[in-house]
């Protein structure tokens, strides 16, 4: 376990890898998602008379 | 009538407050500034002259593209243009050859001296001067691709060089590497390539130039 | 071809996405997350130690970075050849994505090279062509953003990411020419040749960011459709 967490001497580099692209990713995603349950809502708000 | 529309041009371009002495002093001033950054070791700024001239190149060329053709947009009369029987595709081809000849051609008359203040031989001051004569026509042409693209944008001379830089790197990198090249004596036929990429730029920006011009035009 | 010019229809888009959307996105999830497993698991390599564990990161991101430029500039051409909305709507979401996984791939790249190079950044051709990449990613969006005429807006995008895809190889080619000049000795990084236990990771993980791309670019297609029916109901509806 302690070798998975220190990756060999890298952990410095395999670790913010890691991070950076589920933090990337996840912003992309959430983002995304957002948007389109805003614009679902805005349709949805205007077909309602 | 190209004739009459390149003269025309180029009057525009080179009468009092014209942007060819600007682009010219632009280049000139940037060149100033290096000396004073870098430090004033001329085997330092005989390693780094290629480069820093290149870029000081483009980017005084990028600087007055933004009004290639914006000033005739605003007055009405690029509609004339494009309502007369030439094709906007030869109208792009001569505003091309009209900015070149008005910030290229200056800019590569201009560059042995500065290559000589920076220190450069002889033989790699004549190559920079080359590169340029040979690799600023690209500078125009895609530049007025970018130009044409930011036609209706308010204050498009903004973006205009983030569109265009990026496009634009073969350019800097063959021409200076043409200048390092003859600095090592070690010929890799930079020159060659500069000479392609040129040709095809040239070739092919007037169309999508005109394109550019012409969705701005519609509606 | 012909079912392609059939989903180029706005309301049968909606339709199709609709139903293809959730199997999409489960493949997608249980994809990555089993190529994610295996990169995690993977035995360092005999040269490059845990390190190579970044390259199930970088290499996906890099990979579709550069898919995603291609699809934008195919969706580009229709949008200029045949006028279509959808193609418009298409490219356009397709930009922010190809930027998010550009800016994965540089970071992912860079922070693989520290070891490797002993710095973090190096003038290597992938870096440096990922880089303009960025800006040609950047450009096209801030043009979008320029200009408030959608139509237009749209056409000049479209002839800016096709200048752009042509100019792409020559940039590559450019910058490939410029580091091989330098004469420095750069690690590759990808290494000559990869070990089977690394192939499963990287193509899984490949496959599954190429799904994640494909399931945002639909939710963004998607959502730009709504938001456009939504303001054409504004404007024909003056209450």
């Amino acid at each position: 376990m302690s070798g998975l967490l220190n990756m060999g001497g890298y952990a410095a580099f395999v670790w913010p890898a890691y991070g950076v692209t589920v933090l990337g990713l996840g912003v992309a995603i959430a983002l995304t998602l957002r948007a389109y349950a805003r614009a679902k809502g805005r349709l949805a708000a205007l077909e309602k008379p | 009538m190209i004739g009459a529309l390149l003269w025309r041009d180029v009057r525009l371009a080179t009468r009092a407050g014209g942007c060819a002495a600007l682009a010219l002093a632009f280049f000139a001033a940037v060149a100033t500034l290096v000396p004073l950054g870098i430090g004033t070791d001329l085997k330092l700024l005989a390693r780094v002259a290629a480069g820093v001239l290149w870029v000081a190149a483009v980017l005084a060329a990028l600087l007055s593209l933004d009004r290639l053709f914006q000033a005739d947009f605003e007055d009405g009369s690029l509609d004339l243009i494009a309502l007369s029987p030439l094709p906007l595709e030869t109208v792009s081809a001569v505003k091309i050859g009209a900015h070149w000849l008005t910030t290229g051609l200056p800019l590569t008359i201009l560059s042995p001296l500065l290559g000589t203040m920076f220190g450069l031989p002889m033989t790699a001051t004549w190559m920079l001067a080359l590169s340029l004569l040979i690799g600023t026509p690209p500078v125009s042409a895609l530049g007025a691709i970018g130009a044409g693209l930011t036609l209706s944008v308010r204050r498009g001379g903004l973006i205009l060089p983030l569109l265009v830089l990026p496009l634009l790197a073969p350019a800097v990198i063959f021409g200076a590497g043409a200048v390092q090249e003859m600095l090592d004596g070690l010929p890799g036929g930079a020159l060659f390539f500069l000479a392609a990429f040129s040709l095809a730029a040239t070739l092919l920006s007037p169309f999508a130039a005109a394109a550019a011009v012409r969705l701005n035009l519609a509606g | 071809m012909a079912s392609m010019f059939a989903l180029a229809n706005p309301k049968r888009f909606m339709d199709a996405s609709a139903q293809v959307l959730p199997w999409l996105a489960g493949t997608a999830s249980l994809v990555l997350v089993v190529g994610f497993f295996l990169g995690f698991v993977a035995p360092p390599d005999y040269q490059q130690g845990d390190t190579v564990k970044i390259m199930f990161l970088h290499v996906p991101a890099a990979w579709t970075a550069m898919m995603a430029y291609g699809l934008m500039a195919l969706t580009s051409l229709f949008s200029l050849v045949w006028r279509h909305p959808l193609a418009d709507v298409a490219a356009k979401s397709a930009a922010p994505l190809g930027a998010v996984f550009t800016v994965l791939g540089l970071v992912t790249g860079s922070l693989w090279g520290r070891p490797m190079w002993g710095t973090y950044w190096v003038w290597d051709a992938r870096l440096t062509s990922f880089l303009l990449l960025l800006f040609l990613y950047l450009g096209y969006i801030a043009l979008w953003n320029a200009i408030d005429d959608e139509v237009r807006a749209a056409r000049a995008a479209s002839i800016l990411a096709l200048v752009g895809a042509v100019n792409l190889p020559i940039i590559e080619f450019s910058v490939n020419w410029h580091t091989l000049h330098q004469g420095e000795s750069i690690v590759r990084a990808d290494g000559p040749q990869i070990a089977t236990v690394f192939l499963w990771p990287l193509g899984l993980t490949a496959l599954g960011y190429t799904l994640l791309f494909f399931v945002l670019w639909t939710i963004r297609i998607r959502t730009e459709i709504l938001e456009r029916r939504a303001r054409s109901m504004m404007l024909g509806e003056p209450t």
